[in-house]
């Protein structure tokens, strides 16, 4: 179950890499353990549209949004980690 | 500094070499609004946009000719400076005629027209709402404007309204942007939910009518008319290079204060206005689609034809039937094949590929005018089944060959 709403601000690392994985699993990416250095494209085998589909999904699940200009900053599951953590980084 | 389109090349030399580059495709002569020749052979064109089949309009190609010898070729400047002749102004005030509107302003392409409507309407501040499956005209006009931009999930007003929701709290104008009928699928907005999420929250909405004019409405005015919520839409960006069979593109409004629109979208200004030539078509044509509402009906028709013949022929379909089928490819190498042996058979589709396509997924994409023949769409669909079949991919009894 993702959270509920307002709780993706007060995500810490752990949660955040917690629901990142099981979104993961729930789009059928996850094929091995998922570190902060997995590259989102080439290590979880997205591509550009897939990418930003997923990032949709962890949007629902966790029940924020994260702006398109904030995409580009998005390389490893670390920097989506980043931007889920950050309290300026979803607009919740 | 071309090395980074490395992989790019090589994708497109493997597209190529199954065939033909699809992308590259140059006709000998085009004959007619659905026919053209292409190494010496007649193909069917079913994949043209040409809705209304407008292109060889006899009055508008006249209208086109007078233009261009009382007033040249060019106008050689933009709007803002020596390129507004009355017939630019005249075009402005009977489009805004024909769509209801108070004012509207004419770009020279459909593309520079979302690309200064975005960049203009939403600065630093402010939020652009996109739905995910948008025309790379509204996403390139989104990164022009310097607004925070959300995508929401393609036609789902509940996730429009989540993120809305999340942005309630934050100063700035939120724009919502959708489109009249999404060009890849050809599935249309459910438009009325979305102008009730505007509504909630207190938003303003942009309608890209690019595919729906000509095509929607009692009167063809687009998704706007056909929903009945006209009022309710702050801005209608169209296009002239669909049902009216030129080139341009126009943003049309009711507010107060719209012509500081002219002084501020910078695809307006900094660009040649249109061709003396293509205003006048484009203002014959919306006399034609006007006097021609018959158009409309065999449009759908045409469609209705396209879209039963091709699922009696089993195949899978996803939208309603409208001027545009798609046909989902298992993958980009059977897509490109299809491509290729319809072709072959002599009718003319567009190969779509992802990006471009709704979750990437490869499209054999066409579009019905309403100048087709019952014939030549009963032609068209026996191709495309016989195609289908050898590639394994029309899975039930072919009723319609």
């Amino acid at each position: 179950m993702g959270l509920r709403t307002g709780d993706a601000s007060m995500l810490d690392e752990r949660a955040a890499l917690r629901e990142i994985t099981a979104a993961l699993q729930e789009s059928g990416k996850l094929t091995a353990p998922v570190t902060m250095d997995t590259r989102i494209l080439q290590d979880l085998n997205f591509d550009s549209v897939g990418a930003i589909d997923f990032i949709m999904l962890l949007e629902t699940r966790l029940d924020t949004i994260i702006p398109m200009d904030r995409m580009a900053e998005i390389e490893t599951v670390g920097d989506l980690v980043r931007v889920l953590t950050r309290p300026d980084a979803a607009a919740a | 500094m071309l090395d980074k389109f490395r992989a790019l090349r090589a994708e497109h030399a493997a597209v190529s070499a199954a065939g033909r580059d699809p992308f590259g495709v140059t006709f000998d002569a085009v004959l007619s609004a659905t026919e053209a020749v292409l190494d010496g052979r007649r193909v069917l064109l079913l994949g043209t946009n040409n809705y209304l089949g407008l292109t060889f309009d006899p009055a508008s190609i006249e209208a086109s000719v007078a233009a261009t010898r009382a007033q040249g070729t060019g106008t050689t400047g933009s709007r803002i400076a020596n390129g507004t002749y009355d017939g630019h102004a005249a075009l402005e005030r009977r489009l805004a005629r024909f769509l209801g509107r108070r004012s509207a302003m004419v770009f020279t392409t459909g593309y520079q027209a979302n690309l200064g409507a975005l960049s203009a309407l939403a600065g630093r501040g402010d939020h652009l709402l996109l739905d995910a499956d948008s025309h790379a005209s509204i996403y390139d006009g989104a990164r022009l404007a310097g607004a925070q931009v959300t995508r929401f999930r393609h036609n789902d007003p509940d996730d429009l309204r989540r993120r809305l929701r999340h942005l309630a709290s934050q100063p700035g104008e939120k724009l919502i942007v959708v489109e009249g009928i999404y060009s890849m699928l050809g599935d249309t907005a459910p438009l009325r939910e979305m102008v009730a999420a505007k509504r909630e929250a207190g938003a303003w909405l942009l309608l890209d009518e690019a595919h729906s004019l000509g095509v929607l409405g009692e009167n063809g005015r687009g998704l706007a008319e056909a929903e009945g919520v006209e009022p309710e839409i702050d801005f209608v960006v169209g296009t002239f290079s669909k049902s009216l069979g030129a080139i341009g593109g126009f943003l049309a409004s009711d507010l107060d204060g719209f012509d500081a629109l002219r002084l501020s979208a910078r695809a307006y200004m900094f660009t040649a206005s249109l061709p003396p030539s293509t205003v006048a078509s484009v203002t014959q044509a919306i006399d034609a689609m006007e006097a021609n509402p018959h158009l409309r009906d065999r449009l759908r028709r045409n469609g209705q034809q396209l879209h039963a013949g091709l699922a009696a022929a089993g195949f899978a379909l996803g939208a309603m039937p409208s001027p545009i089928v798609s046909l989902p490819m298992p993958d980009r190498e059977t897509a490109v094949m299809f491509w290729n042996h319809l072709l072959a058979e002599g009718v003319y589709a567009n190969l779509a590929l992802g990006p471009a396509t709704p979750g990437g997924r490869p499209l054999l994409r066409m579009s019905v005018s309403a100048v087709l023949t019952p014939a030549q769409i009963e032609a068209a669909v026996t191709a495309i089944a016989r195609v289908g079949r050898s590639l394994g991919l029309a899975g039930v009894p072919l009723a319609a060959e």
